[in-house]
This record gives C-alpha cells, structure tokens and sequence, in this order.
C-alpha cells in the first residue's frame, strides 16, 4: 500500500519536468557550471531514491511479517545487524561519499581569471547592472559573449537580494555594504531568467531580470552602443515627449544619457527601448504594456516605488514616443 | 506496613538547600542561560569589530579606566561579603547575614552610580556608531542584570529582617549569592571584551 | 483500612476546587498539559488556515485573491504561528507536562507554578502576535526576519515589534518550561529509576530542555539588538553606519538551527514511546536512541551557517558547516533504523497511533533525504530559499510534529482525556492526512528545481511551475479534511467515546499503570522500579494506586514495589526527590498549592510587552512601569514563604 501511494506522488514532479520548453531551472542548464551542478543533482537523487525505496520497502516488510519463535524470546540478530549496516555503516558510507562530492564541486568553482567585469546592483526591486570598463549602465538585462567567462560583482543597495541564474550559476546574495563575486559563463546562446531570491518585501516575487548570452561580435556592438547617448529626438513628437520627460517627475528618478535627467532611484532609461522587458520582468516591453505602466504601475507591480503621473492624451502619446525611441 | 511495602519510607520535609533543592539546580539552569546570552552578544560585539576598519572608528576615543577600575574592584569586591554573608547564615548568624548583604549591595550600588556617570561622560551616544551601540548594549545588559541583582539582594534582606533564615533555612540566600556571583563572573568577561579588547591589535 | 482513607486524603490534598476561577488558578500539570494541547491545537488551525489562503493564491498564476501586502503578512504569520505557537510548545507542552511526572514515578512537576507561568505566557504570547491584527499590521518580514529589511526604514510600522516582542515573551515561557523538565527529571524520578531505565521520551524532552536553554539565548541576543535599532536608532545590522547585516543570520540561525531539532526531537520522543508498544517488544538498541538525541542536541549547535551558503562565507566555513550539517543527519538515522529494527522483531498491531508513527518514519526519511542533498554546498546553492527547500522544512518539521501528534493523540488520549477513540475514524483521518500532506508538499521538490522562489506572492504561467502549484493547493486541502475527521474524532470521544481503561494498550510505562485520567495525585504510592519497562517487568505495579487489602497480602511477592508515605504527605502536598544518577531517595520536597501568581505575572509580563510597542514615549514608559510594577508584586509574592501549610 505504501510502494503504492509513494509511486503516485512521483507523478506531479514527472508531469512538470516535462512541460514547457521555457523552464528557467537548473536542470536546464546552459553552462558548464550549471552543468556540473545539474549532474550532481542526479547522482543525489539516485542515491535518494534508493535509500527511499529501500526504507520503504524494509518498513513494510518489517510491519507485515510475524516474528518467529526465537523473536518471541527477545532474539534480534537481524535487527542488530540492520542498526549496525543500515543505521551507521551505510549512511556514513553514503555521507562522506555525498561530501566529498560537493567539495570537489565546490572548489572547482570559480576564481579563474576573467576581463569582463560586471557590476549587479540590487534594489527594491530592480537590478542595476553596470559594466564599468565601458561606463555602461542599465538595467534588469545583462548581456555576456557566449563562451566567455564574466566575473559578476553583486552588492545590494537597500536591503538583502538574491542574484540567480539557474540555467547558469548558482546563486548569491546581494548584501547591502559587501560585494559578493561569481561567475556567468554561458555556453550557448539564448536568454535566460534570472531572479531574485531573497525576500525583500512587496514585490519580491517581481525582481526578474534577464541574461542575454549572445555571439561575441554581437556582444561587442551591443555594448558599445549601450555606451554612446541616444541620438536627440529627430521629429516633433518624440521631441516634445523628450521635453514632458525632463519637466515631470520621471527625470528626478531616472537617467537618461546626453539630457538633464539623472535621477538614481529608478533603473536607466537611455535604452530602454531595447529591451525585451519591463519593470524587471513583470510585463513585455510592447507599447502597449509601457503605456500601461507608465499610466498606473501600481497596477502591474503593486506597492513598487513608481508614483502614477497623470499624464494623458497627447502628453502621453509624446511622452510613450520618446521612450520608444531610446533604443 | 503491608508486604507491598518497600521498607523505604519518605523522609519527613525537611529544609534542603544546595544540590538537594530543586530551586537550587533551577537557579544553576537559569544561569546557564543568561551566561549564553552574554557569550552572544560577545560573539556579536567581535563580529562587529572584525567588519569594522577601524576600532574604535575615527572619532571616538578608546575607553577609559579612571572609572571603571574603582567600578570594577567594587563590584567584583562585592562578592566577598556575599560569601562571608552565606557563609555566617549557614552557622545561624543573622546578623553577619544582614551586615554582609548590605555591605554588598552598597557596593554594587556604588558600581551602578559610576557606570551610569560614565555613560553620561562618554562623549558619545549609543546612536553615534556601532561601536557605540554595542558598547552601550553589553554594558546596559550587565547593568540591567547588576540591577536585578540588587532588587533580589534587597528582598532577601527584607526576609532576613524578618527573621526568616537561619542554619537550616538559607536557600534563597544560596541562590541570591549564586546569581550575584554569576552577575560579576560576567563583568570580568564584560570588561575585558570593552574596555581591554581595542586595546590589543 | 488506613489506606483508603490516605487516598481520599491525597485526592483532597492535590485536588482543584471545579469552578472555572480556580481552574485558572491550577497548577495540576495534567490540567496545564491539556491547556497545551487545545491551546497549542487551535494555533496550529489558524496556522492552517492562512496556509490554505496562501495555497488558494498559489492555486494559479497571477491570481488576485492575495496582493502582496496581505500575502507578505499571511505568510510570514503562518511561519511565526506554525513554528512558535504550535511547533515549539505542543509536544513538550501537551505530552511532555502530562507525562513526565507520571512516567517517573512523581506527583508533579518540580516548579508547579512556574509550570503554569509557562502556560500562560504562551498563550499572552499567542495573544500579542495576534493582537497585530487588530492594528491591522502583523508581522510581514518573514518568520526569520532578516535584517536590514526588518529596520524601521523599511518596516516603519509595529508588524516587526510584534514579531519581536511576541517572541521574548514566548522565549520567557519556553524557557521556564525548559528549567522545569529538567529540574524534574534529574531530581524528581522514583526510586530505582536510574539514568539507564529513563524511557526514550524523557530522553528526548531532557535533550530538548538542554537545547532550549542553551538555543534562545541567541534569539533574545538577536531581538535585542534588532529592537535597540529599531526604537532607539541603535546601529547593529545597518551596513550604512558601519554595522553588518551577516550579524542578524548568525544570531538568528544559532537560534534557528536548535529550535528545529527542539521541533523534532520530541516528536521522535513520542514515536519512540509507540513503536515498541504497538510492535509488542521493547526497543531494540535503546542506547542508540538515547544517544542519538542528545548527540544531535550538541551537534545541532555547530551547523547553523548551512542557512547562509549562499552570503558568500569562505570557502572552509562553507566545509565545515557541510560537514557538521551532514553529521547531524546521522544519528537520527541510526535513530530509525532501531525504530525498524524494533518494528522487524515485534508482532504489528496496527492502531491508528502506530500508522501514524509509520508515517512519521516516511515522511522523515524523505525529509532527511532532502536535508543531506541540501548540505551539499553546491547543490544548496541552486536549491536554496526556492520551493525545494519549502518541501524539506515541510517533511521535516512538518511532517513529523504533525504525524507525532497525532500518534501521541491517539496513544495519549485515553489517558489524558479519559475516553477511547474511534479506530474507523481515525483510520479515514490517516489517510486523508497522510495523501494530502504528500501531495501538498512533494511537488514542491519538484517546483524549487524548476526554478520557483519561496516566499513570492505570485507567478508567471508558463515556467512550468502551473501543474504543480494546482496538485499541491488539491493535496492542502484533503490534507484539512483529514484534521477535520480527526477534529471530529476527538470531540466525539470526548462527549460520548467509551470510557478508557488504566493500560488499553498493554504499554510498558508508568503512567499505565494508574487510571485514566490519572488521579490528582498521580500516585498513591511511590513507586520503586527495576526496569525499563515498568509494567512489563513489574505486573504488581499495575495495582499501585489500588488500596491493599488482606486478600493481596498473601500472593504478593517480596518485591520492593513502593515507599510508604511520610507522616504528612497526605495532609500537604510534597513528592519525593531523589539523586540524580542512580535515583535513591534524597528528600520529601514540599510543593505548592494553586495559586493566581503565574496568572498575575504572565499579565504583567504581557503589559510589559505590549506597553513596548507604540511609539509614544511617554505612554510606553508609563504601560512599561505599570507591567513592571505587576510584575515586581508577584515575583515578590511568590518567593515569600508560606505561612500555612497547603490544604
């Protein structure tokens, strides 16, 4: 009966694993580390799964049977070789295997020599990425060069975040005043979720960014544009957007490269137009999902640090031109 | 006496003290952990040091010991009259008994008067760093249990005055002692940890 | 004839009068002990109920049921009720109160009042944190509360000094509960009930009591530093002015790493105590399981950075704090590999007490499993603070306190409560509760290593994450009904179940050999061991709290079975000490009677907390003063000696 019911649970996590091809997870993995971490993960549960099962089955034989004569008379050889083997010499067999394990692992990891650097900053609840070899700054999207090992230096801003890739690396904690190292390496190309995984209040479960492994030239043109200011507003629209921009509330927290607006508290707009989301992870950036955003972020993310401006009609179509020009 | 009986018969209640009393091991135990509290906020106190650049950080000045040092002698000086204060009411004399508690608390209040004007002469506020804050939270803690110390001293002499111990009955009096020995036992660790610790690089 | 009349002598002398005033007043440890368990019980089904919210919001993703605000504070309400309010207080307080006198041979234990000061500041405690409510801000960072997001600047409102002070207030009653076991069982055993013939319970609630003591401390440490900085703007966690937020997860967690083995060690107290009962044989490698509690007891103090693989510690705590973690595991392993051993050799009745502890020994195993995978530091670093480790704190903590206290209810009840419960019912409760705990929370192993953060209030469709999320929402629920069968279970049982016999269960300890529930009293007679299995090995036992009369004089052997009282133990109420290591008699100890002090002192202590909270100087001074002044009047009465005796 218990072989049974335990055979039925094993179902769901089945079910799951299959499903979509979009599974943010470490058993995806696109890195050599992840990879690694992946394999372990394996060799664990098979181990797992075998003790579970032999447990299982011991116990139900061990409910199911009737004692003999000799058990009656308080007899229990087997019993002592049980507690001996399967209490204390197999599980210590199992531990120092299972250790010495994840120590090698663990000091495989990390510390080679690297020329990429990149600077993760947590907010509440944002990330700031900077490359500061090139004075790039934005955010809520990293890009690396496939193939090539970047060393990510995460430290936090307000209060403890958790800086996760899981399809590359596992995970490290954002602390405010401490910088923690760790290294992305992807080895194909493709984007990958990242995610927040420290509690740090209301939108916590909205603190998603994205890591864009792509080709190496690729990579070189996307940053060195990410360096240069966006050309200035070249039509009447995006140009009276660029003005709403500078004399409402939205400089005072955002920065966009090349114009007056340099507000901090809020993630780097210069090229805001060339990423694929928004409001760190929450919604796709579409015209329709920014102009949505911008009219009332309250209601994609509540309780985030952006106010709702009344901006409308025209303002708001200049304005949403604007920003859809800063590509 | 029916067969079921042991022969072992309860001894008629008696007045116990030590190890023979429960209160006794429940004053051990509650020791026990008050110690840890302080082992914590030890720890705590390092642990700061050991992420700070400085220690004391620029500005603030090492702690002094025109003070504490009489402080110190006093409160760890009060142990004595304790002892000689147990050890007379163990023989029956009430009047050693109460002659040593007062002397003591006299000398822990004196402790308390001095620790609190030095507080006040620091120069500095427990919100002005961490090494203030944690400065002022170990020390405040001690003073907090110095004080206890002296409200469960000035109700056992209360007691006395009422004629309620003598050779047989003194446990409270051994568990008061017990406390206010751990209280200083603490201070000497209190003190080397923030007045002796910066100090030494 | 003379001992009849001591009996209704004894019965007069611990007895408390019936009205409901009195009763507040008790300080029986049986009444405490079924205080604990209601009281304890009603928590864990509003713990319970704020899960199912949770899990209606996890049912789909980018549901509207739950925002964020409420999610934050519903799920951190559940952790703090589930694990201080229910966890920490059931088992010790429940079982632990009602048996330890009785299982050792005592009338009660060793600090009645202080026993009953524990009751009550645990449920003032329940009271303050849900008093929150009231102000509509409960707490809402967690139920482990990092620092710097549980600073004022983030947290402005009082929810974290709920959480704080709530906590204090429940460290004061866990701790006095702590002192009391131990004092208890080293001093107050029967004699010839050495240290070699303890039950593996009272093991498992002296290992427990140890850890306590030693554990809260760091809790406290914690509190009062977080408290400093928050009302008074001292800087400890807050790494602008130089303090450091890595202090608050080592505080917490030294803390954090004992409180969850001072959940589980009595839990196995109390499948230790079914197994060889329902198996019909006694433990098999009983000095294993003795040990293994007080070796994980030490143990569990050096493996609390396996919270914190993820902060960035050295590489060599890291090694350490593996190692240490996978260390730990291996005594409770040891631990149920006895239980199976014991299970192989025995004769299996299966009871609905022992389904139970054969589930706890599953879902155990499983739990343990999922711990030893995440103290491997590289995989924690991909597992850690997602779903899969939801799913370990879930089989391990909840799985085994919930399954033992149902085993224990089960085993316990007719003893407790008097009545015998309904095999049938509890059959349909076991399976209901054990299929819906495992499929609320198994999937959730699966989920984490897709990729799911804990503690988020929602989620996107299409991470894989949907099917899981709805099985495990399905499985909280049946797992309701099946509390809801056993609810209705016991409160038949109460109003119209058979009545219980002395030993239904033909067990082996001592409070079997008494009636149920036992007499005020506990013992008409001391009783004097020469086993480990009392009743087993000494059948006369099973007459102790009979009058002897002539016919029982002849048949009985010479065997020394008990003490006869002392002249006034029938007039006022005294129990007997003995030594600690081999339990020969030491004193007659003199006990109190009921009292409203633990009353008085658990509502001044309550004032005093409360009274921390606002932010109104001059009002908290005055509240504060006011609690103190209480406080200081019953301590102050407390201590003062008696004048008469206590009939």
């Amino acid at each position: 009966m218990y072989a049974r019911v335990s055979l039925s649970w094993l179902l769901p996590p089945i079910l799951a694993l299959s499903a979509c091809a979009y599974a943010p997870s470490p058993l995806h993995p696109a890195s050599a580390h992840a990879d690694d971490l992946r394999w372990l993960w394996w060799v664990l549960f098979a181990i797992a799964a075998a003790v579970l099962v032999a447990v299982t089955f011991l116990l139900i034989w061990a409910v199911l049977r009737t004692p003999s004569p000799s058990e009656e008379r308080q007899e229990h050889p087997f019993g002592t070789r049980l507690v001996w083997v399967g209490g204390v010499i197999i599980p210590l067999l199992i531990l120092a295997f299972v250790f010495a394990l994840s120590i090698a692992r663990m000091a495989g990891s990390g510390g080679s020599q690297t020329d990429l650097t990149i600077e993760v900053i947590g907010h509440q609840w944002w990330w700031e990425v900077r490359y500061p070899q090139n004075n790039v700054t934005t955010a809520n999207e990293i890009h690396l060069p496939v193939g090539r090992r970047a060393q990510i230096r995460v430290t936090s801003a307000d209060v403890i975040h958790g800086f996760w890739v899981p399809q590359l690396q596992g995970k490290i904690d954002a602390i405010p005043g401490q910088t923690n190292t760790i290294e992305l390496e992807a080895a194909e190309a493709g984007s990958y979720r990242g995610e927040c995984l420290v509690f740090c209040a209301l939108q916590h479960a909205n603190m998603n960014f994205l890591v864009i492994a792509e080709p190496p030239d690729e990579f070189g043109r996307w940053l060195s544009h990410q360096a240069e200011a966006p050309s200035p507003p070249s039509n009447p629209e995006t140009l009276s957007g660029q003005q709403i921009f500078l004399r409402s509330a939205c400089s005072s927290c955002h920065t966009v490269a090349g114009t007056s607006a340099g507000g901090t508290a809020g993630p780097n707009l210069t090229h805001l137009a060339s990423r694929r989301q928004l409001a760190a992870g929450t919604i796709p950036n579409t015209p329709e999902a920014l102009g949505n955003w911008v009219v009332d972020p309250q209601s994609a993310k509540p309780g985030n640090r952006m106010p709702n401006e009344s901006i409308t009609g025209p303002d708001l179509h200049a304005l949403l031109a604007y920003l859809e020009s800063l590509k | 006496m029916t067969a079921l009986d042991s022969g072992l018969t309860l001894p008629p209640a008696r007045p116990v003290s030590g190890s023979r009393a429960p209160a006794w091991w429940g004053m051990l135990c509650l020791i026990a952990t008050e110690a840890t509290l302080f082992v914590l906020l030890i720890f705590s106190y390092f642990y700061l040091r050991w992420g700070s650049p400085n220690w004391p950080p620029q500005g603030t000045p090492r702690p002094e010991f025109t003070v504490i040092i009489p402080a110190t002698v006093l409160l760890l000086g009060s142990s004595a009259p304790v002892m000689w204060a147990e050890t007379a009411i163990r023989r029956g004399r009430q009047n050693v008994l109460r002659l040593g508690l007062s002397v003591a608390w006299l000398m822990a209040a004196v402790f308390v008067i001095l620790e609190l004007w030095e507080w006040s002469h620091l120069g500095f506020g427990p919100q002005s760093s961490q090494y203030a804050s944690i400065f002022f939270t170990i020390t405040g803690l001690h003073l907090a249990h110095v004080s206890i110390a002296l409200l469960m001293s000035a109700y056992i002499q209360l007691r006395a005055s009422r004629g309620h111990f003598d050779a047989q009955h003194f446990l409270a009096v051994e568990n008061v002692a017990l406390y206010w020995h751990f209280v200083d036992v603490v201070w000497i660790f209190v003190f080397a940890t923030v007045y002796i610790s910066p100090y030494v690089t | 004839m003379a001992t009849v009349t001591a009996a209704e002598r004894l019965a007069r002398t611990w007895e408390t009068p019936a009205d409901f005033v009195s009763s507040l007043f008790t300080v029986d440890h049986k009444a405490i002990g079924r205080r604990y368990l209601l009281t304890a019980f009603f928590f864990f089904l509003v713990g319970g109920v704020e899960a199912l919210l949770l899990r209606i919001q996890l049912f789909r993703p980018g549901a509207g049921f739950l925002g964020p605000h409420t999610y934050d504070q519903i799920f951190t309400m559940h952790g703090v009720t589930m694990l201080f309010l229910f966890a920490t207080p059931i088992i010790i307080g429940a079982f632990g109160n009602f048996m330890i006198p009785l299982m050792i041979g005592a009338r009660d234990m060793a600090f009645p009042r202080l026993n009953a000061l524990s009751y009550w500041a645990f449920l003032f405690a329940g009271v303050l944190m849900y008093g929150s409510l009231i102000v509509g801000s409960p707490p809402n960072a967690s139920w482990f509360s990092y620092a710097p997001l549980t600073s004022q600047t983030y947290v402005p409102g009082p929810n974290q000094d709920f959480w704080s002070w709530g906590l204090l207030f429940l460290t004061v009653s866990t701790t006095v509960s702590a002192i009391n076991f131990i004092v208890t069982i080293f001093k107050f055993r029967c004699p010839g009930l050495s240290i070699n013939r303890l039950s593996l319970f009272i093991w498992s609630e002296i290992a427990t009591a140890f850890m306590i003591l030693f554990s809260f401390p760091s809790l406290t440490a914690a509190i009062i530093l977080l408290e400093l900085e928050r009302k008074w703007g001292f800087h400890i966690f807050d790494a602008n002015a130089g303090g450091a937020p890595l202090l608050w997860q080592h505080l917490f967690w030294i803390f954090g790493h004992p409180i969850v083995y001072i959940w589980f060690i009595p839990a196995t107290g109390v499948i230790s105590s079914v197994i060889p009962v329902f198996a019909q044989r006694r433990m098999i490698g009983y000095i294993f399981v003795a040990l293994a509690s007080v070796s994980v007891a030490f143990l569990s103090f050096g493996v609390w950075a396996h919270h914190m693989f993820t902060v960035g510690l050295p590489l060599i705590a890291l090694s350490f704090f593996s190692a240490a973690s996978m260390m730990v595991s291996f005594p409770s392993g040891v631990q149920v590999f006895c239980w199976i051993a014991t299970i192989f050799h025995g004769r299996s009745r299966l009871t609905t007490a022992y389904l139970y502890a054969l589930a706890y020994i599953f879902v155990f195993v499983i739990g343990g499993i999922s711990g030893v995978m995440t103290g491997s530091v590289p995989l924690d670093w991909q597992v850690h603070s997602t779903y899969f480790v939801v799913a370990h704190i879930h089989y391990v903590v909840a799985g085994t306190v919930l399954f033992a206290l149902l085993a224990g209810v089960y085993y316990w009840t007719p003893k407790m409560f008097g009545r015998m419960l309904s095999e049938r019912l509890g059959r349909l409760g076991f399976w209901l509760t054990f299929a819906g705990f495992n499929l609320a929370f198994f999937p959730m192993h699966a989920v984490g290593l897709l990729g799911m953060p804990r503690q988020i209030y929602t989620y996107a469709s299409g991470l894989g994450w949907d099917s899981s999320n709805a099985l495990e929402t399905v499985g909280a629920f049946i797992l309701a009904l099946g509390i809801l069968v056993v609810i209705t279970d016991f409160l038949q049982a109460l109003i119209a179940g058979p009545m219980a016999p002395d030993n239904p269960w033909n067990a082996d300890t001592l409070e079997w050999a008494v009636s149920s529930p036992p007499p005020d009293y506990n013992f008409l007679r001391i009783p004097v061991l020469r086993s480990r299995e009392p009743l087993w090995d000494q059948p006369e036992l099973a007459t102790i709290n009979q009058p002897a009369h002539e016919n029982q004089l002849a048949d009985e052997p010479e065997s020394n079975v008990t003490a006869t009282p002392g002249p006034t133990e029938s007039t006022r109420r005294q129990t007997m000490s003995t030594t600690v290591l081999d339990a020969e008699i030491s004193e007659t100890i003199e006990m109190p009677g009921d009292s409203y002090l633990p009353l008085l002192l658990a509502f001044g202590l309550l004032v005093v907390f409360s009274g921390l909270l606002p932010d109104l100087m001059f009002v908290e001074a005055l509240v504060v003063a006011t609690g103190l002044a209480i406080c200081a009047v019953a301590l102050f009465l407390w201590f003062w000696p008696a004048a008469e005796p206590t009939v």
